[in-house]
């Protein structure tokens, strides 16, 4: 897993609550194969029109927000399908973090093994950063994962807190599965004294 | 100490515990034909599959619904996800069943099925939908396909332990659904308006009262599907004599003496008297009535009676702005009666209401008629669709003008190539109404099997309820 420590990025507003997968990434490309690039892919439906063309008033397609490293979203992002195709594209096109007030939880986990920072934040902070960021589109923020903190420039820090275990293989970029096969005896033990 | 249904089968499948998470061990592992991505996480760690005997394989988001086998799909990458599921599942030795097998189908249809999933067991499944399972008394629950190498690797999850949600509905449903199993859709989505599409994020649902246990298991399975919309991770009704009955005879359930114990076994996982959940939701079911959607999220629903809401009446200006994009989106003016909306078409399927039971409650309002717009009849799982036809159901559904296919998810999630053309509505049994569904600017109304027949017949949305039933 790619490790994640600190990331200073410009950060696209999206506030819409309840963003789902399917518009994440439409179902008809989860066929794709993610080695094969997916970031043509994230939102298509919503970047381009049936002909193929931006449309110009998507967020990822406003100029200021082309290069964004960071989602400010509302809250329940990416309910819906447990497609982790939708984490491969926002990965592949470039976004690190998502903010919001809540993620769907099986989003959240797919992003967790991949990478993918999702940062929980109260309602009202992430009321202040959207506002902030469609007033001044462009702007960047800093998530610092080792100080659980997201920071702006002017110095207005919010602090975060996110799960300590999921911290820890983030900073170090190990993944789930490393740490479960070292637990292989307890499983068979469990797997003796349990019932088919 | 007084436990629930759910704590009862955390505590017996916790193989460990550290930093707050618990260490679950997976029973039951379903596979689909989809990303491979989770068989390249154990290919990457260098490690085979742990329990391919607690490992089951099947095809349904991308198998045509024409009839056709996998050697005639023209889709390269559709017909690539196919084999590459066959291809994975033998190499590890996992029971596959494939396009044109007896027993392939929509996961969530066979799994209860074949008696695979049963009661107090764990599932997982790359799927969102898993949720089903518990229908039968299962947890259940839909993973990534990165955790989904972790089961097939270790058959063990890491999970911090979910809150518990009880909603309990009592009474008698209301005169036109409940009787024969119709009711459970109109409840699925009654709960969802209740609690909104995030409003049992973190929860485990256990449903209850007299409603619930008046469903059928089928109709259980279609209440708990639909869980994962109230952003539930699962869905669960305790088992029964119903689900022993249910679960009797089939090909992968216990038999004589293990019958017996496990029936045993399965009686003392009920929620016991004096259990606390941490939240409590209740509903009558006398004041459930057919639902629809009009918007473009499973909670955007009203009972059939109602109009197209106004955005300038919602409760707040975050939902002002998303009933507005709804509106846009479906192409619909507030004020409308739900029962002026003309469809273009008819879907009857899917995980949701794929089941034979869903069947028959179509086929009883169609039988004898003859529809007004294109309408699809997609069984959930070859054994359905075998059935249907040893009933004389397909007869029924061709004679009165829908088109009888094969089974598979088609046009519930689009991936197969089976969409709703651009701009047309569609009446439908699925699960999802998202922008872009059932393929790039569809409009979907959700509603219960009973409730799509009688929209096909009239070319609008429609009371079943208003429709004499036929013979």
């Amino acid at each position: 897993m790619r490790a994640f420590t600190r990331l200073t990025a410009v950060a696209a507003a999206l506030p819409e609550a309840d963003i789902d997968t399917d518009r994440i990434i439409p179902a008809r490309f989860v066929d794709r194969r993610p080695q094969d690039g997916l970031a043509d892919c994230l939102f298509h439906d919503e970047r381009f029109d049936g002909a193929g063309q931006e449309r110009a008033d998507f967020a990822l397609n406003r100029p200021a927000w082309r290069d964004a490293g960071i989602l400010v979203a509302g809250a329940n992002f990416g309910c819906g399908s447990s497609r982790e195709h939708a984490i491969f594209a926002l990965l592949d096109y470039g976004i690190r973090a998502v903010l919001s007030p809540g993620a769907s939880e099986i989003f959240a986990n797919n992003a967790f093994e991949n990478g993918l920072l999702m940062v929980t934040l109260p309602p009202d902070t992430v009321a202040r950063l959207l506002t902030l960021l469609q007033a001044r589109p462009g702007h960047r923020l800093t998530v610092d994962l080792e100080r659980q903190v997201v920071a702006d420039s002017d110095g207005t820090e919010a602090p975060f807190a996110i799960d300590p275990r999921r911290r820890r293989c983030l900073l170090e970029g190990l993944d789930t599965l490393s740490l479960t096969l070292r637990m292989t005896d307890r499983i068979a033990a469990f797997e003796a004294r349990h019932p088919g | 100490m007084a436990l629930t249904l759910f704590e009862k089968i955390w505590q017996a499948h916790l193989v460990a515990e550290e930093d707050g998470l618990g260490l679950l061990y997976i029973d039951r592992h379903f596979l689909q034909d989809g990303p491979r991505r989770k068989f390249e996480v154990l290919e990457e760690q260098g490690v085979g599959v742990r329990r391919p005997d607690r490992t089951f394989a099947t095809v349904d988001h991308y198998p045509p619904t024409d009839g056709s086998p996998v050697e005639a799909m023209t889709h390269a990458d559709r017909r690539r996800a196919i084999e590459d599921i066959g291809r994975d599942a033998a190499r590890h030795g996992i029971p596959l069943y494939g396009l044109g097998d007896p027993r392939q189908g929509i996961v969530h249809v066979i799994g209860p099925e074949q008696g695979i999933s049963l009661p107090g067991t764990t599932i997982v499944c790359n799927d969102s939908h898993t949720s089903t399972h518990g229908g039968v008394g299962a947890f259940a629950f839909g993973i990534g396909s990165t955790e989904c190498g972790h089961v097939l690797a270790t058959q063990t999850l890491w999970m911090r332990k979910p809150g518990t949600m009880r909603v309990t509905i009592e009474g008698t449903a209301a005169d036109g659904i409940g009787a024969d199993g119709i009711g459970a859709k109109d409840m699925a989505l009654a709960v969802i308006a209740r609690l909104g599409t995030a409003g049992a994020a973190g929860m485990v649902i256990e449903y209850a009262g007299s409603a619930v246990r008046a469903l059928s298991v089928e109709g259980r399975l279609t209440l708990c599907n639909m869980s994962i919309e109230a952003g539930a991770r699962s869905g669960m009704v305790a088992p029964d004599e119903a689900t022993f009955a249910y679960l009797a005879g089939r090909a992968h359930a216990p038999t004589g003496a293990a019958w017996d114990a496990a029936v045993a076994r399965w009686r003392t996982l009920a929620s016991d008297d004096g259990a606390v959940f941490d939240r409590e939701v209740r509903l009558d079911a006398r004041s459930i009535e057919p639902v629809v959607t009009w918007g473009i999220s499973p909670d955007q629903s009203l009972p059939i009676g109602g109009r197209v809401p106004d955005p300038a009446t919602a409760p707040d200006a975050g939902r002002q702005a998303a009933w507005q994009r709804a509106l846009d989106y479906m192409g619909l003016v507030p004020g409308t009666p739900l029962t002026g909306i003309a469809i273009d078409r008819v879907f009857i399927g899917s995980c949701t209401n794929g089941r034979i039971e869903d069947l028959r409650s179509a086929a009883r309002i169609v039988a004898g008629r003859t529809i007004a717009v294109p309408g699809w009849v997609v069984p959930g799982s070859a054994q359905v669709k075998a059935q249907a036809e040893a009933e004389g159901l397909d007869a029924v559904f061709r004679q009165s003008g829908f088109d009888w296919r094969a089974p598979g998810c088609s046009m519930c999630v689009a991936q197969n190539g089976d969409v709703v053309p651009p701009g047309e509505r569609c009446a439908s049994t699925t699960n999802r109404n998202f922008i872009g569904r059932q393929g790039p600017g569809s409009r979907t109304h959700l509603m219960s099997p009973a409730m799509a027949a009688a929209a096909a017949l009239t070319g609008r949305l429609t009371d079943v309820r208003t429709l004499a039933v036929g013979a």
